[in-house]
C-alpha cells in the first residue's frame, strides 16, 4: 500500500548510487513488483532498448480521487446516520404502511396513468414531429404552434384547465357549425380528475416527445433516406424500418428522462383529488398526522420504480446500439459491470499492475 | 449495337437549378441496353444532379427522363404531363438500382437483411426466395461467408460492393453509380471496379460516374463529358479520352491522368 503512494524515483535524483542492473528474473513477487516498477539507472547509464522493453509500465496515480472519495464516503456516512437513527423518521411506521392496500392502490394508478400518458404522449408526438418534418407549410406552422403553446404553460395549469373545463364550456355539441348537432354533453362529467389527468399530461407529454423523436430523426443520415428512396421502398416503410431505429439511440436517453420525469410529474394530480401514490399517503397523513414517515413510503417507491427504470433503459439502449462498433455486436458488459465503471469508488481497475486497498 | 432500336434510357432537354444556380442546362442522353456509359466533368458540372434526376431523387424544372419507354415521375395523357403518386413513383425506381460515392448500407441490419430488405417489402418475393438469391449475390461481390455482419465491420471496398449487391437484388435494367470509389482507400478501388466491370460483360445497362480514366477506357462504350450543366463532348472512349475536342474536356483530363 504504502509504496503505492510514495512517488516514483527520479532518475536523476543526485545521491542516488546506480544498483546493478542485470538481467531481472521476470518473476517478481507482489511486495517486489513495486520497488522494480523504476528499473534503477544510473547517472551515467544510459538506458538501453532492452531496458525498455523490459519496464513496467506504471499507472498514473490520483491521491486525489482517494482523498476525496474519501471525504464523500464520511459525509455520507454521516447523512445515513442522522437517518437512520432520527427516531422522529419513525422507520417502524414507515414499513407498516409501504405494503398498505389504498398505498398499492395508489401505486397501482401511478403506474398506469404514467403508461397511458406516455404511450399517448408519444403517438401523438410521433405525428408532431412527423409533421415539423414535413414539405406541407400548414402542418409546420401547426406541429410548431404546438409546442410552443404546451411549453410555454406549466403542466399544473394545464391539469387545472381541462379540469375546470366545464366552466367553460358547460355544454359541449357534435355537429356542423351552425348547423344541426348530433349528439351534445354536460362537460362536468367528461372531464372527471382523472380524465383531466390523462390528456392534460399526455398533451404535454406530446409536445417534448415531440421535440425528441424530431432531434432523432434529424441526427439519421439523409443518405440513408435516400438510399432507401432509391431501392423503391415507399415513405411509411422507409420511416419504420430505416429512420426510426437508427433515430433510437439519440431518442432512448431522452425519453427515459422523459419517463422517470413523468412518474414523478403525475403526483401533481393530487391537486385535482386524484388518487395517485402521493395522494393515496396524503390522505393516510391528514387523518394520522404522521406526515415524515408517510412521505418516506411515498419517496422510497418512487426511488424502486425510477431504479427498475434506470435498469430497463439501460437493456434498451444496449439493444439499438447493435452494429454501432466495429465488432457490430451490442456491447457484451452487463449491468453490474458498467455500474461498476461508473461508480468512481470501485474506480477504473483496468490497467497492468495491482491496485492498492 | 443496333442503331435503329429505341434506347432504354432517353433524357431530353433537361434542366435543373437551385436557387438562381443552373446546374443542368439543356441535356440530352441516349444510353442504350446493355451499354456502360461513363459521365466525366469537374466537380459541380452537374453529375450527380442528373443522376439523380434519371431515378427521380430529384424533379427536373423542364426537359424530361424516359426508361424504357416511360416517363420518368409522369404519366402522360396526351399533351399533358401528370405528376404521378409517389407510390407509382415508387415502382419505377424500383427499376433503376443506384450506388452511392457513401455506399449509404444501413447500418443497423446485417449485410443479408441489407440486401433482402427491397426485395421482400417491394417485390414480394417471400423471405427464404430473398435470402437465397442474397447469399448468391453476396457470393458473386466475393463475401459469401459475411452475411450475419454488420456493415461497419467491413472495409470500405467490401462495403461498397455489399451496395451493388442490394442494388442488383432489385433486378434492375438500369444502374446508377455515382463516383462509386472516390470514398476508397487507393488500394480497394480495384475490387469495385473489377465487380463493375463484371457486370458490364454480364450485359448490364449502367451510368458510370467516375474519375477513374482507366476505367473508362476498358469499360465504355460511351464517354459523355459534362461541363456546366451542358455536355460538351460524347464519343466512343477511344475519340473522347484520346483527342478531345474541346478545351475543358482537355484540361480536365489532363488534371485527373
Ligand atoms: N439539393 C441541392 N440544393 C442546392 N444546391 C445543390 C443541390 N444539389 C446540388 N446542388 C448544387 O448543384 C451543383 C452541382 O452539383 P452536383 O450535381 O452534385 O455536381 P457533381 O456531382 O458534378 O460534382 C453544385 O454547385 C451544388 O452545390
Ligand atoms: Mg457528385
Amino acid at each position: 500500500m504504502t509504496q503505492y503512494d510514495t512517488p516514483g524515483r527520479s532518475v536523476t535524483a543526485p545521491g542516488t548510487a546506480p544498483p546493478e542492473s542485470g538481467p531481472e528474473p521476470p518473476d517478481p513477487g507482489p511486495e517486489q513488483a513495486a520497488a522494480d516498477q523504476a528499473p534503477p539507472l544510473g547517472l551515467h547509464t544510459e538506458p538501453s532498448d532492452k531496458d525498455l522493453l523490459a519496464a513496467r509500465l506504471v499507472p498514473a496515480r490520483h491521491p486525489g480521487q482517494w482523498l476525496s472519495a474519501g471525504v464523500v464516503l464520511v459525509l455520507f456516512a454521516m447523512l445515513v446516520h442522522t437517518v437512520v437513527a432520527n427516531h422522529r423518521f419513525q422507520w417502524p411506521v414507515v414499513g407498516d404502511y409501504f405494503l398498505r392496500g389504498s398505498i398499492m392502490h395508489g401505486l397501482e394508478l401511478t403506474l398506469w396513468l404514467t403508461a397511458a400518458v406516455m404511450a399517448t404522449g408519444y403517438l401523438l408526438g410521433i405525428g408532431i414531429a412527423a409533421m415539423r418534418l414535413s414539405g406541407n407549410p400548414v402542418l409546420r406552422g401547426l406541429s410548431f404552434g404546438y409546442v410552443w403553446l404546451i411549453r410555454s404553460v406549466p403542466p399544473l395549469v394545464q391539469l387545472l384547465f381541462w379540469y375546470e373545463l366545464a366552466s367553460l364550456y358547460p355544454r359541449l355539441s357534435v355537429g356542423i357549425p351552425f348547423g344541426p348537432e348530433f349528439a351534445d354533453f354536460r362537460t362536468a362529467h367528461l372531464f372527471s380528475g382523472i380524465l383531466a389527468a390523462y390528456v392534460g399530461l399526455s398533451l404535454d407529454v406530446a409536445a417534448f416527445a415531440g421535440e425528441i423523436v424530431r432531434g432523432g430523426i434529424l441526427a439519421v443520415d439523409p443518405g440513408q433516406r435516400e438510399a432507401a428512396r432509391a431501392l423503391g421502398l415507399g415513405e411509411g416503410r422507409i420511416f419504420r424500418r430505416i429512420v426510426l431505429p437508427q433515430a433510437m439511440p439519440a431518442i432512448v436517453p431522452a425519453s427515459g428522462n422523459l419517463l422517470i420525469g413523468m412518474l414523478k410529474a403525475t403526483s401533481i394530480v393530487s391537486v385535482i383529488a386524484v388518487q395517485d401514490l402521493l395522494y393515496s399517503t396524503q390522505l393516510i397523513y391528514n387523518q394520522n398526522f404522521l406526515i415524515m414517515p408517510l412521505l418516506m413510503v411515498a419517496t422510497l417507491w418512487y426511488i424502486v420504480l425510477t431504479t427498475l427504470l434506470s435498469i430497463g433503459q439501460f437493456y434498451v439502449e444496449r439493444y439499438y446500439a447493435r452494429g454501432r462498433d466495429r465488432q457490430g455486436r451490442p456491447p457484451a458488459r452487463g449491468l453490474w459491470q458498467v455500474a461498476r465503471a461508473n461508480i468512481p469508488l470501485f474506480g477504473r481497475v483496468a490497467g497492468p499492475g495491482p491496485v492498492g486497498l | 449495337m443496333a442503331g435503329g432500336e429505341r434506347p432504354l434510357v432517353r433524357v431530353r432537354g433537361l434542366r435543373k437549378s437551385f436557387g438562381g444556380n443552373v446546374v443542368l442546362d439543356g441535356v440530352d442522353l441516349d444510353v442504350r441496353e446493355g451499354e456502360v456509359t461513363v459521365l466525366l466533368g469537374p466537380s459541380g458540372s452537374g453529375k450527380s444532379t442528373l443522376l439523380r434526376c434519371v431515378n427521380h431523387l430529384e424533379t427536373p424544372d423542364a426537359g424530361f427522363v424516359e426508361i424504357g419507354g416511360d416517363i420518368v415521375g409522369y404519366h402522360q395523357n396526351g399533351a399533358r404531363l401528370h405528376a404521378l403518386r409517389s407510390r407509382a413513383v415508387t415502382r419505377q425506381r424500383a427499376q433503376v438500382g443506384m450506388v452511392f460515392q457513401q455506399f449509404n448500407l444501413f447500418p443497423h441490419m446485417t449485410l443479408l437483411e441489407n440486401i433482402t430488405e427491397a426485395p421482400v417489402a417491394v417485390r414480394r418475393l417471400p423471405r427464404k426466395q430473398a435470402a437465397a438469391r442474397a447469399r448468391e449475390l453476396l457470393e458473386r461481390v466475393g463475401l459469401g461467408s459475411r452475411e450475419d455482419s454488420y456493415p461497419r465491420q467491413l472495409s470500405g471496398g467490401q462495403q461498397q460492393r455489399v451496395a451493388i449487391a442490394r442494388a442488383l437484388a432489385m433486378e434492375p435494367r438500369l444502374l446508377l453509380f455515382d463516383e462509386p470509389t472516390s470514398a476508397l482507400d487507393p488500394e480497394l478501388v480495384g475490387e469495385v471496379l473489377a465487380v463493375i466491370q463484371d457486370l458490364a460483360l454480364g450485359g448490364m445497362t449502367m451510368i458510370v460516374v467516375t474519375h477513374e480514366i482507366g476505367f473508362a477506357r476498358k469499360v465504355a462504350d460511351t464517354v459523355v463529358f459534362l461541363d456546366g450543366g451542358r455536355i460538351i463532348e460524347s464519343g466512343p472512349p477511344a475519340d473522347v479520352l484520346t483527342d478531345p475536342r474541346h478545351e475543358r474536356a482537355r484540361s480536365f483530363l489532363a488534371a485527373v491522368l
